[in-house]
């Protein structure tokens, strides 16, 4: 270990030494694993250790699992064999999440195989610029405008009115259609570039190749150009499905009345219910299932987690 | 099976830019067909065009007597093999040979028999189970021919697929290729800028310059009976002498240069008359020491160099206008030497020369 400190000081110098070690131990240490850590250790205690500090080190100060208990079976005077309502929608975030997150693969696999490709000079360019210049927009505003492209009176509906597609107005919000939309294109580019970055690195020979063995559109993206671009595939979904399951904007903006992201749930602890333990114990539920869940599908599909930095 | 294969006034467009022009060759199913050529000559797009990945700007491609427009490069009866070889990188060896009948549906067990099958032919057997990044070059060549062959095509389509070896294994590669042909029984259409490649392992081979078929015909008469000036300069080493033409009879024709008249023979279909611009070739090796100055076919010149290679002598020769000339002396023990640096007078017989129009000459 200090040999590898002392290479570490002679290859890069003092100065940028130093500064990388502090930085990284900045951004890993004291941004990322300590307040975690802090949740964690929250979410095992009293939530007077919230409200109020001076009870704590006393002889009430000890663990307690009371917040996951509240999380699976709610209050004590809950006649439901479960909490009903955060059970389910723990549930369903995280399937939405996989859904929105199947649904950005299936749009943007092509269009980054495009980009990579076929389109070339000028007007991949052009694509490029055309797929960054939206996002300028900002999120809130960009989420009011999907509200009024998706509401009763939106524009979606009098197009589809018009055209004759619908006799009577869809609420496309109560449906969770904007909701949906709206989370899959907020990440389309956190899944275009990964993906992007890897078809284009394949050698083209390699596809003429085997449409010359006799290999039609399917086989060879099934066969050649997925198969070489599943550390992009990964890394896009990866980010997608962790952004997806923890948005709380979007969910917010243009979730249907009646249906409550994980989110929103655990902002409530924090927030209007003043009960940070057990926000912090849903919230830690939520990143836990959500990494092994990721873990088991890269297991499923062999990819090992180094790939994913390609 | 073999199929011929006929080019009939293939001309390919990329813009302006003319990259074949009027191509028409018919090669015979089983032959061993070369194209050789400079860089940038068109060869590769002519292949491209047969494998299906370019489509003509003009005129037709006919396998067995089938045209081939609107046919797919998935669904000709032709394989190619890529330059680099494109090689499927997350196969294994068995897997990238038996690819063309996976995608046919043929199931595992026979994709695997007829995969170790070739792996037998192309003598790399064991190594079915291997990933194609443990290989060395030449058995990913291997590899490639294999896999090419499992598609079992009427006509395999080779892109200089040894110019990434070295020397050694390149030319053991030429001979191994020569017995897969044969042993294989199809048509091989072969590309190359390399003349040695062409050369010895072709029945036929056609020399192309700028996109245009200069000359068709089998090894020895391209290089014994060249069509063109620019077939003479680009197949083996020649001493070009630039001039007009003085008298034609019917054995030779004398030209005249500005280092003399020259008695030489025409060549091919080539057909000159008096007062034409015309180029004289004289092969290294058909260049003598003399003593008799004066005589016909005689040049006073200058050894400015001579590098020695075991069975020949190369010397560099500069005439008296500072033409170069090149010039190789078997080592027998029976040619005599000369000094590096002293004035030598060397000839050649009028068999040994070869008149041609005047025309484009390849690039040194």
């Amino acid at each position: 270990m200090s040999v590898w400190f002392q290479n570490f000081f002679k290859r890069n110098g003092i100065g940028l030494s130093l500064f990388l070690l502090i930085a990284v131990f900045v951004w890993v240490v004291l941004m990322i694993v300590l307040p975690q850590l802090l949740m964690l250790d929250f979410s095992f205690r009293f939530n007077w250790h919230h409200m109020n500090p001076s009870k704590m080190g006393g002889p009430d100060d000890v663990y307690t699992l009371t917040h996951y208990k509240f999380l699976v079976y709610g209050s004590p005077n809950n006649p439901d064999p479960f909490n009903i309502v955060d059970v389910t929608v723990f549930f369903r975030t995280i399937l939405a999440a996989i859904f929105v997150t199947m649904f950005d693969l299936a749009l943007c696999y092509p269009i980054a195989y495009y980009l990579a490709q076929v389109a070339k000079g000028a007007r991949a360019r052009f694509l490029v610029v055309a797929l960054i210049v939206p996002f300028w927009v900002n999120e809130i505003l960009r989420a009011f405008a999907f509200r009024i492209l998706f509401g009763e009176e939106g524009s979606l509906n009098s197009l589809l009115l018009a055209i004759g597609l619908l006799d009577e107005p869809v609420d496309f919000i109560r449906e969770n259609v904007a909701l949906y939309a709206g989370l899959g294109y907020a990440y389309v580019l956190l899944m275009i570039f990964p993906i992007y970055n890897a078809v284009e690195s394949l050698d083209r020979n390699q596809i003429e190749a085997a449409r010359d063995l006799g290999a039609g559109w399917f086989r060879i993206h099934r066969r050649i150009v997925m198969p070489f671009a599943k550390p992009g595939i990964t890394s896009g979904c990866t980010m997608v499905f962790m952004l997806t399951a923890g948005a709380l904007a979007l969910p917010q903006i243009i979730g249907g009345p009646s249906s409550l992201w994980f989110t929103q749930i655990i902002y409530q602890w924090f927030n209007t219910g003043s009960n940070w333990p057990r926000g912090s114990a849903y919230a830690i539920v939520l990143l836990i299932s959500c990494v092994v869940l990721l873990l088991f599908l890269m297991r499923l599909f062999k990819v090992r987690i180094g790939e994913i930095g390609r | 099976m073999s199929a011929d294969v006929q080019l009939e006034n293939i001309g390919v467009q990329f813009g302006e830019f003319v990259a074949v022009r009027e191509a028409s060759v018919t090669i015979t199913g089983g032959e061993f067909f070369s194209f050789l050529g400079p860089s940038g000559c068109g060869k590769t797009t002519l292949l491209r065009t047969i494998s299906g990945f370019q489509l003509p700007s003009t005129g037709r491609v006919l396998i067995d007597g089938q045209d081939m427009a609107g046919i797919g490069p998935n669904h000709r009866p032709t394989a190619l093999i890529f330059q680099n070889l494109a090689l499927f990188p997350l196969m294994t060896v068995w897997e990238n040979i038996s690819f063309a009948l996976e995608v046919k549906g043929v199931g595992r067990t026979e994709r695997r028999r007829r995969a170790d099958e070739l792996l037998e032919m192309v003598a790399l057997p064991g190594q079915a189970d291997k990933m194609v990044d443990e290989l060395s070059g030449g058995q990913k060549q291997r590899v490639a021919v294999a896999r090419a062959l499992c598609a079992e095509p009427e006509v395999l389509l080779l892109d200089e697929p040894l110019s990434s070896l070295d020397l050694k294994l390149r030319q053991h590669m030429r001979t191994e290729l020569r017995v897969i042909q044969q042993r294989a029984g199809i048509t091989f259409i072969y590309i190359t800028h390399d003349q040695g490649e062409a050369l010895t392992m072709s029945d036929r081979v056609a020399v192309m310059r700028q996109g245009v078929i200069d000359q068709v015909a089998d090894s020895t008469t391209v290089y014994d009976q060249p069509e063109t000036a620019f077939v003479a300069s680009f197949v083996g080493e020649n001493n070009a002498f630039s001039g007009s033409v003085a008298e034609v009879s019917s054995e030779s024709v004398l030209v005249e240069t500005t280092l003399g008249i020259f008695s030489c023979r025409t060549s091919g279909s080539s057909s000159l008359s008096k007062g034409d611009a015309a180029i004289v070739f004289v092969r290294p090796e058909s260049l003598f020491f003399v003593d008799d100055v004066g005589a016909r076919n005689r040049l006073d010149a200058t050894l400015v160099n001579q590098e020695f290679e075991g069975h020949f002598w190369h010397l560099l020769l500069k005439a008296r206008d500072g033409h170069p000339m090149r010039m190789s002396v078997i080592n027998d023990g029976r040619s005599s030497r000369q000094q590096t640096g002293s004035d030598v007078t060397v000839g050649f017989e009028t068999n040994g020369a070869v008149a041609l129009p005047s025309g484009e000459l390849a690039a040194d």
